[in-house]
C-alpha cells in the first residue's frame, strides 16, 4: 500500500518537474547505459560464484577421481591412473566397504526381487500400451526401471543371510526408510493439527524445534538416549533384559540409532509444509462432502490427499536430495561403526580423505553424485511427473 | 486460517476422537521435548550423577549444580567464546551475502531475458579442461589461467559467433538450483586445495565464501518462487516514471517481499549455523565453528556428557528462540517453495 502511494506521489512530481527532467537528459543517458547492463549485474555474481565454487571444483574432482594424489615435500603430486579408483570400489579391495558382501539371495529375497521386477515390468508395459509415449519418456522410464531393478537386486543380495551391506546400501537405507517415516509421521501430525483442536499454535511451534538443532548435537543427544545403562530409558531396558545391550556396537542397532535421529530431526520439515498445504485448502469441498454424508477418513482420502500430492512429491524430492548427504549423524553418533557398518557414502569419502587417499575419496564422492542423480531422475520421471500431470 | 475457524463449526470431532487426537499429539510433543529436557537436566548434573545411572528430576532425585556451565564459560572461556564468535560472524555474514546475491539473481531470472549461447558454454568448459590438463603437465598455474582466458576470448570472438543455439532463463535457473544436488564432499577437496593455494585455509573468509556457494541455490529457488507472486504492474508503473532497474528492485520489489526474505534468511542462517562437514575440512584451529567444538568433545576418557550438554544447549538456544519468534514466516516460506518447485 505504502509503495503504491509513494509511486503515485512520484508520478505527480514527475509530471510537475518535466522541465527538470529534460535538463537531466544527459545524466539519464548514463543511467540508461547502466540500466542496460542491469540484467548482467543482477545475475552475473551468482553465476560466477556457482561456476568457481561448484562447477569448477566438480571438474577438478572428476579429474582427481581418475588419479592418485599424494602430498610430497612442498606441495602435491597427481598421477593419472585411469579407472583404477573406480575399479577398486566396484571390484577390488574396497568392494566390501562400498557395495558390501554379496551373497546368493535367499528364497525370500528371490520372491521380493521377482515381485518388484514384475511390478516394474508391468508398469513399463502399461506405459507403452497406453499409446501416448515419446522417445524421451520411454528412455527415462526404461532407465528408471533398470536403476530401481538393479538397486533392489543389490539390496536383496546384501541384506539376505550371508550378505553384508556396504556404505552405498547403508546410505540408501538411511534415505528411504528415513523419508518414509518422516513423511508418514509428518502427514499424520499435520492432519491431526488441522482438526480444529485448540492449542494448534503450540503444537506447531513445538514440532518445529528439532529441525533447528544442529545434527552434531542431535547425534550426541541420541547417543545419550540410546545408552542402555546410564540413559533415561534404563528402566525399560532392564525390564526387557537388554540393560547390557549396546546400540552402537551392534550393526543394525547403530543404523537404527542413526535413522531414528534423522527421523526425529526431519519429521518437522514434512509436518510444517504439509500443515501449511492442508490449511490452504478450500473449505467448500469439505462441506459438500459432509452434506453428502462422507466421514473424516473418506474426506481425507478422496479430497485432502489428492490436493496435497504435488506438494508431497516436491518435499520428498527435496528431502531425498538432502538425505543422501547424511554425514554428521553417523560420524558423531556411531563413528561409522561398528567397523564400517553405519558408514554413509559421504562419511566414507571423508575417511578416505583423512587417510590421504584423495583419488579414492573423489571416486566415492562421484559415486555418490551418480547415485543421487540417478535416484533423483528416477523419482522425478516415475513419481513426480505422474503426480503433477494428474493434478 | 479463516477456513479453519469455519471448519471447526462444521466438523467438530466427537469427544472420544478428540481425546485420541490429543493423545497422539501429546505423545509426539513428548518425543520432541523429552530429549531437550534430558539435555537441560544433564547439563546441571555432576559427573557422578551421570555415571551412576539415570536421575530424572532435579531437586527430587539429585541436587543440581552449575559446575558444567561454570567450566564451559569460565575455565574454558576463550575456547568456547571464540568458536561461538566465529559461528556468529560466519553465519551472519555468509547468510547476508547469500541473500544479496541470490535475491538479485532470482529477480534477474524473472525479469530479464538471458540467452547464453550453447557454443560459448562448451568452449568455456573446454578451456577449463585444457587449463587443468596444462597445469597437470607442469605448466605454472598463473600462466595456464591467463592462456586459458586469452584462448576463450579469441574463440568467443571468432567461432563463438557462429553458434546460434542458446539457452533460456529456465535453463539457467535449473542449472543453479540443481547444484544443490551436489554432495559437498564431491567439491570440497578442490576447494580445500584452492584455499590452501590462496593462503585462506582456516580463516573465516574461506568458510563464508564456501557457504555462500553452497546455499546460493536455495535462495535463488525460494526467492524466485516468491517474486513470481509479485504483480509486475507496480514495476511497469515505476518504469514509466523513469525509475532505474536497480531502484525498482531496491525500493519496490524488496520491500514487497520482506516475508519471503525473512524466511529464506532464516533457512540459510540455520544451515550455516549447523554446518559441519565443510567446516571440518576447511578449518583446523583458528576458524573452528561450534559444531566442530561439539563434535570434538568425544574425549579419550569417554564422552563428558555434562560439558557436551552445555555446549549443545548454548548452540541451539539462539536458533530455537529465533524459530519460536519467527515460526509463521518459516511455514509460509517453505510452502511457497514446495508448491511451485
Amino acid at each position: 500500500m505504502r509503495v503504491k502511494r509513494q509511486l503515485q506521489g512520484s508520478t505527480q512530481t514527475g509530471s510537475g518537474l518535466g522541465a527538470l527532467f529534460r535538463l537531466n537528459s544527459r545524466v539519464r543517458g548514463l543511467v540508461g547505459r547502466t540500466d542496460r547492463l542491469a540484467g548482467k549485474v543482477f545475475l552475473l555474481p551468482a553465476v560466477l560464484v556457482v561456476l568457481s565454487l561448484a562447477i569448477f571444483p566438480l571438474i577438478i574432482s572428476l579429474y582427481l577421481s581418475f588419479s592418485s594424489f599424494r602430498f610430497v615435500k612442498g606441495g602435491f603430486k597427481i598421477n593419472f591412473v585411469g579407472l583404477a579408483n573406480y575399479r577398486k570400489l566396484l571390484l577390488g579391495s574396497e568392494k566390501t566397504h562400498f557395495l558390501g558382501v554379496l551373497a546368493n539371495p535367499s528364497p525370500f529375497g528371490w520372491l521380493v526381487f521377482i515381485i518388484i521386477a514384475a511390478l516394474l515390468a508391468i508398469s513399463l508395459v502399461w506405459y507403452i500400451r497406453r499409446g501416448q509415449f515419446s522417445a524421451g519418456g520411454l528412455f527415462w522410464r526404461g532407465l528408471a526401471t533398470l536403476v530401481i531393478g538393479s538397486g533392489v537386486w543389490l539390496l536383496v543380495r546384501t541384506l539376505g543371510s550371508g550378505g553384508r551391506p556396504g556404505s552405498l546400501v547403508v546410505t540408501l537405507i538411511y534415505v528411504f526408510i528415513g523419508i518414509f517415516f518422516q513423511y508418514m509421521l509428518g502427514l499424520g501430525l499435520a492432519w491431526l493439527a488441522t482438526q480444529g483442536l485448540p492449542g494448534r499454535r503450540f503444537f506447531r511451534t513445538v514440532f518445529l524445534l528439532p529441525m533447528m538443532i544442529t545434527p552434531v548435537g542431535i547425534a550426541y543427544l541420541f547417543r545419550m538416549l540410546t545408552d542402555t545403562d546410564k540413559g533415561p530409558f534404563n528402566i525399560i531396558w532392564q525390564v526387557m533384559g537388554l540393560a547390557n545391550f549396546s546400540w552402537v556396537n551392534h550393526p543394525w542397532g547403530a543404523r537404527m540409532a542413526v535413522i531414528i535421529g534423522d527421523i526425529w530431526q526431519w519429521t518437522p520439515f514434512m509436518f510444517i509444509v504439509l500443515l501449511a498445504a492442508l490449511e490452504s485448502q478450500s473449505i467448500d469441498q469439505f462441506e459438500a462432502a459432509l452434506v453428502d454424508g462422507a466421514n473424516q477418513w473418506q474426506i481425507f482420502w478422496h479430497i485432502s490427499l489428492p490436493q496435497i500430492l504435488p506438494v508431497s512429491a516436491t518435499i520428498i524430492l527435496i528431502r531425498m536430495i538432502e538425505a543422501f548427504k547424511i554425514v554428521d549423524l553417523p560420524n558423531v553418533l556411531t563413528n561409522g561403526g561398528p567397523g564400517t557398518a553405519s558408514e554413509s557414502l559421504t562419511l566414507q569419502a571423508y575417511m578416505s580423505w583423512r587417510a590421504l587417499d584423495l583419488g579414492g575419496s573423489a571416486a566415492v564422492a562421484y559415486m555418490l553424485l551418480v547415485t543421487v542423480t540417478l535416484a533423483g531422475v528416477c523419482y522425478f520421471n516415475l513419481i513426480h511427473r505422474t503426480v503433477k500431470e494428474k493434478v | 486460517m479463516k477456513g479453519l475457524f469455519r471448519r471447526k463449526s462444521t466438523i467438530s470431532p466427537s469427544p472420544a476422537a478428540m481425546v485420541l487426537m490429543y493423545l497422539a499429539l501429546g505423545i509426539w510433543t513428548l518425543v520432541v521435548l523429552f530429549p531437550l529436557y534430558w539435555l537441560v537436566v544433564t547439563s546441571i548434573k555432576l559427573p557422578i550423577q551421570v555415571i551412576e545411572g539415570p536421575f530424572y528430576l532435579p531437586y527430587v532425585d539429585f541436587q543440581p549444580s552449575l559446575h558444567a556451565w561454570h567450566y564451559i564459560f569460565f575455565d574454558l572461556r576463550n575456547d568456547t567464546l571464540r568458536p561461538y564468535f566465529n559461528t556468529i560472524v560466519v553465519s551472519l555474514t555468509s547468510s547476508t551475502l547469500t541473500l544479496l546475491l541470490g535475491t538479485a539473481a532470482a529477480y534477474g531470472l524473472l525479469r530479464f531475458h538471458y540467452r547464453p549461447r550453447v557454443g560459448a558454454i562448451l568452449m568455456f568448459i573446454g578451456c577449463v579442461v585444457l587449463v587443468i590438463v596444462a597445469v597437470n603437465f607442469g605448466m605454472p598455474w598463473q600462466l595456464a589461467v591467463i592462456a586459458g582466458i586469452a584462448l576463450l576470448i579469441v574463440l568467443l570472438q571468432t567461432i563463438g559467433r557462429r553458434f546460434k543455439r542458446s539457452l533460456g532463463n529456465n535453463d539457467i535457473a535449473f542449472w543453479i538450483i540443481s547444484t544443490r544436488m551436489l554432495p559437498p564432499v564431491a567439491v570440497v577437496v578442490p576447494i580445500y586445495v584452492l584455499f590452501q593455494k590462496l593462503g585462506l585455509l582456516d580463516t573465516l573468509t574461506a568458510l563464508i565464501i564456501t557457504y555462500l556457494a553452497v546455499n546460493l541455490p536455495i535462495v535463488v529457488w525460494l526467492m524466485r518462487d516468491y517474486f513470481m507472486n509479485i504483480p509486475i504492474e507496480l514495476e511497469e508503473c515505476a518504469t514509466v516514471d523513469g525509475a532505474s532497474r536497480y531502484r525498482i528492485f531496491w525500493s519496490i520489489v524488496l520491500p514487497l517481499s520482506v516475508p519471503g526474505l525473512v524466511a529464506t534468511f532464516l533457512f540459510v542462517l540455520v544451515f550455516t549455523w549447523n554446518e559441519y562437514l565443510l567446516a571440518l575440512f576447511l578449518s583446523s584451529a583458528k576458524a573452528q565453528t561450534l559444531p566442530l567444538i561439539v563434535a570434538a568433545q568425544n574425549a579419550t576418557r569417554g564422552p563428558q556428557w555434562w560439558y557436551m550438554s552445555v555446549l549443545i544447549l548454548i548452540m541451539i538456544i539462539p536458533v530455537i528462540a529465533m524459530a519460536i519468534v519467527l515460526e509463521r514466516y518459516i511455514a509460509r516460506g517453505l510452502l511457497v517453495g514446495a508448491i511451485k518447485g
